[in-house]
């Protein structure tokens, strides 16, 4: 058996390793940028089909969890008609950071087959630590996917409730804290936060990552 | 038997027309047949600007949008800004110390069970015109200008049950 698998590869190796003798080197070079081509479109066209909301919410653990508590909230619907889809947040727009979360999603297909959450239970149960994966994702890359349509240059204060532009000015353009430390939840339902820090924490807030105009 | 109930009912129809007909607009502003043109919906108060109470122990209304915020067995959307230790960063109004109190008087360390569900008695505000006016008058203005002309036993006689200025939610 083993002697066979090892005689099997020896011959795909030959294969490999061996000059071409019918084919032309033309022939092979442009075959080869066609096919890689072909194969490089291929790949793009799956994973962009896999960064669609249609994608997310085949599986029911997406369509009735998430989903369903996305559909109240202001990302979904609201004056203007603008939304924001789950890749939207959740995937990183950047092709290099998006290939790392896809790689990191495998893990998701892993629980898809192994039923993970597949009730509503379970996933109540590991709610928290699923938001807590993501809370920490935003933390780390200075809730890049907020800012991809937030952004601090564009907020223009003097059309917000005192409130929140007080609380922008003094720890969002500061760059004290990011704009996950107080918007968490805001477009899921949030699990038990006994314990979680909710709001500003100007103490343990990481440094800015220049993003922020404000920024000193 | 039926017949004479078919009869009555008959009979009683044109009574019944005429006695809506007579009634004329009520709240609603038009006759009991004919459907209503759904009003507007009312804006929300958000100017973040406080409001006077109109007696010490009214709960003092929301003057900020609430959407979305979460207030259940989870989490307490309001206590981010509103308790105790968030109020030096938020500068926002500290849940008042009767919130701490068990229904016994004991002082808690947190925020007593029966006083979590801030909308049970905070509400916030919007535009809508109330359809009947508010006749409520403050102790302080009754005190000044003297008891309301009023008929007794009207509006005036339950002051104590009038709702905010501001008109309901």
């Amino acid at each position: 058996m083993i002697a066979k698998i090892l005689g099997w590869a020896k011959g795909a190796w030959a294969l490999v390793t061996r000059p071409a003798t019918h084919l032309g080197l033309g022939f092979l070079t442009l075959g080869g940028f066609v096919a890689g081509v072909i194969w490089w479109g291929g790949f793009n066209t799956a994973l962009e089909v896999t960064n669609t909301e249609a994608f997310c919410i085949g599986c029911h653990e997406m369509r009735e969890n998430v989903y369903a508590e996305l559909k109240t909230t202001i990302h979904f619907t609201n004056r203007s008609g603008v939304r924001a889809t789950c890749p939207d947040c959740h995937v990183p727009h950047n092709w290099s950071d998006k290939i790392a979360r896809k790689m990191q999603a495998s893990k998701e297909v892993w629980g898809k087959i192994f039923g993970t959450i597949d009730t509503r239970e379970k996933f109540l149960e590991k709610r928290l630590e699923l938001a807590q994966h993501e809370w920490a994702r935003l933390k780390a890359n200075n809730s890049l996917e907020c800012r991809n349509c937030h952004s601090a240059e564009s907020m223009d204060i003097t059309r917000q409730g005192a409130r929140a532009a007080n609380m922008h000015e003094t720890y969002l353009f500061t760059g004290q804290a990011t704009c996950i430390d107080c918007h968490k939840g805001i477009a899921h339902r949030l699990p038990d936060m006994k314990g979680v820090p909710v709001g500003p924490q100007p103490g343990v807030a990481q440094a800015p990552h220049g993003t922020s105009p404000h920024g000193g | 038997m039926r017949r004479l109930l078919i009869t009555a009912l008959a009979a009683l129809l044109p009574a019944a027309a005429a006695l809506a007909a007579a009634e004329g607009p009520g709240l609603r502003g038009t006759s009991f047949p004919t459907v209503n043109e759904a009003p507007a919906i009312a804006k929300e108060t958000a100017d973040d600007v406080k409001r006077e109470r109109n007696y010490p122990d009214q709960p003092p209304v929301i003057p900020h949008n609430i959407r979305d915020y979460q207030l259940d067995l989870n989490v307490n959307k309001c206590l981010t800004c509103h308790s105790r230790e968030a109020t030096g960063e938020t500068q926002a109004p500290m849940v008042s110390a009767t919130h701490f109190q068990d229904r016994d008087g004991q002082t808690l360390g947190a925020v007593s069970p029966r006083r979590y569900f801030c909308t049970q008695c905070h509400v916030p505000q919007t535009d809508a015109r109330p359809p009947v006016d508010n006749m409520f008058r403050d102790v302080d203005s009754v005190m000044r200008q003297g008891a309301p002309a009023e008929p007794q036993g009207g509006h005036a006689a339950a002051p104590a049950k009038a709702p905010a200025k501001g008109g309901g939610r």
